[in-house]
């Protein structure tokens, strides 16, 4: 009955990883542990298709290792198992908050919480920008800073902003496709 | 019957466009479900994102299930979500089936560096939105610049952040409203 088993360690994994895709990752390693699903070198693998195809990468995880363990019928267990406890949790909580919409407390909270996730918001953006715009491996010190500097990165931000600033009805995939496509014609990866 | 289709369409796009998770797909969504349907503000959306984020679950799902109730109640979240992982259940699929070496290829490398620059710019410009609707007065100021450096500079989950600033708002909210008085 592995499908039973993927929707529940799944399911598991959907209710108790707090925080987004990345962090369903110690989970993904313990099941694969104690399971033989799969192995730690797959997750890395897993991990890497994940982060370079459309989707929440959690998601793309649930996904594919149900589909290492057990064919398609297993990813649609897995997939069904991880979003089930999203659905629920917040099903429930956007219920109370219609309820208690006008309770002082909720405002006030609101009125705290709202600049914490724009806060977290960009602090996350600021780990992808030091990720996409430098080249972290190529530091030598204070006096030469700027052999971080990823000029070619730098020069197609600076692009993207005047492009989002300029051509404002424009949607961000048609963004998202120039990104692949400038990189892929300019080595971006260096590979 | 129409609002489905919306759902269903609008958020089996963002699945298939989005690259990077939550985080990446905050600016299409500012695009598609605040600026193209008007199905909720730069505020509501900053709330989810903050609930998604302390409570457990994929923050693009957990966003996508509060739009789709928003909307249309249990029915309206539930297809919004599968709409949202649709895509990835079909091109994960292919690519598992037939391509497992796939994130090694150097066209998949290059494009894939090339779309993160894109993103961070496009995070960018979500932040900036963002910030018109979250940092009204001084002490949202504090708050925003407090969470950003600390949650970049220490490794503390988010949930700690959401849950201090809660009660630091509700305490602030009430001194406000006694001193109106």
């Amino acid at each position: 009955m592995i499908y039973l088993l993927l929707f529940w360690e799944f399911f598991k994994t959907g209710l108790f990883a707090v925080g987004g895709g990345l962090a369903t990752l110690p989970f993904l390693y313990s099941m694969g542990e104690h399971t033989g699903w799969f192995t730690a070198s797959q997750v890395a693998d897993m991990l890497a298709v994940s982060e370079s195809t459309p989707g929440p990468i959690g998601i793309n995880m649930a996904v594919y290792t149900g589909y290492t363990s057990a064919g398609v019928l297993g990813s649609v267990c897995a997939l069904i198992g991880i979003i089930t406890p999203s659905v629920i949790v917040i099903v429930l909580i956007a219920a109370a908050l219609k309820a208690f919409r006008d309770s002082k407390y909720v405002q006030g909270a609101f009125y705290g919480i709202r600049p914490a996730s724009t806060g977290l918001i960009t602090a996350a953006g600021l780990s992808v920008a030091m990720g996409a715009l430098l080249r972290t491996e190529a530091w030598t010190g204070w006096s030469r800073f700027w052999t971080v500097l990823d000029w070619k990165a730098l020069a197609l931000a600076a692009a993207v902003f005047a492009g989002t600033r300029l051509f404002k009805k424009l949607h961000p995939a048609v963004f998202i496709l120039l990104g692949a496509a400038v990189g892929a014609l300019f080595h971006f990866a260096g590979a | 019957m129409k609002i489905y289709w919306e759902l269903f369409v609008s958020f089996f796009r963002m699945g298939a466009i989005t690259f990077g998770g939550g985080y990446a797909m905050l600016p299409i969504l500012q695009r598609e479900v605040v600026q193209d349907r008007g199905w909720c503000t730069d505020q509501e959306l900053t709330d989810y994102f903050a609930i998604g984020q302390c409570t457990p679950g994929i923050i693009a799902v957990n966003t996508a299930t509060f739009i789709g109730y928003k909307l249309r109640g249990v029915p309206g979240a539930v297809v919004a979500t599968l709409s949202l992982v649709l895509p990835s259940f079909i091109i994960i699929g292919v690519i598992a089936a037939v391509l497992q070496n796939f994130a090694e290829y150097p066209l998949v490398q290059n494009a894939f560096a090339g779309i993160r620059v894109v993103v961070t710019v496009l995070i960018l410009n979500a932040v900036i939105k963002l910030l018109r609707s979250s940092v009204v007065d001084k002490p949202t100021a504090a708050i925003y610049v407090a969470t950003a450096v600390l949650a970049f500079a220490l490794d503390v989950s988010p949930v700690l952040f959401v849950v201090v600033t809660a009660a630091l708002g509700i305490a602030l909210h009430i001194r406000k409203e006694a001193g109106k008085k």
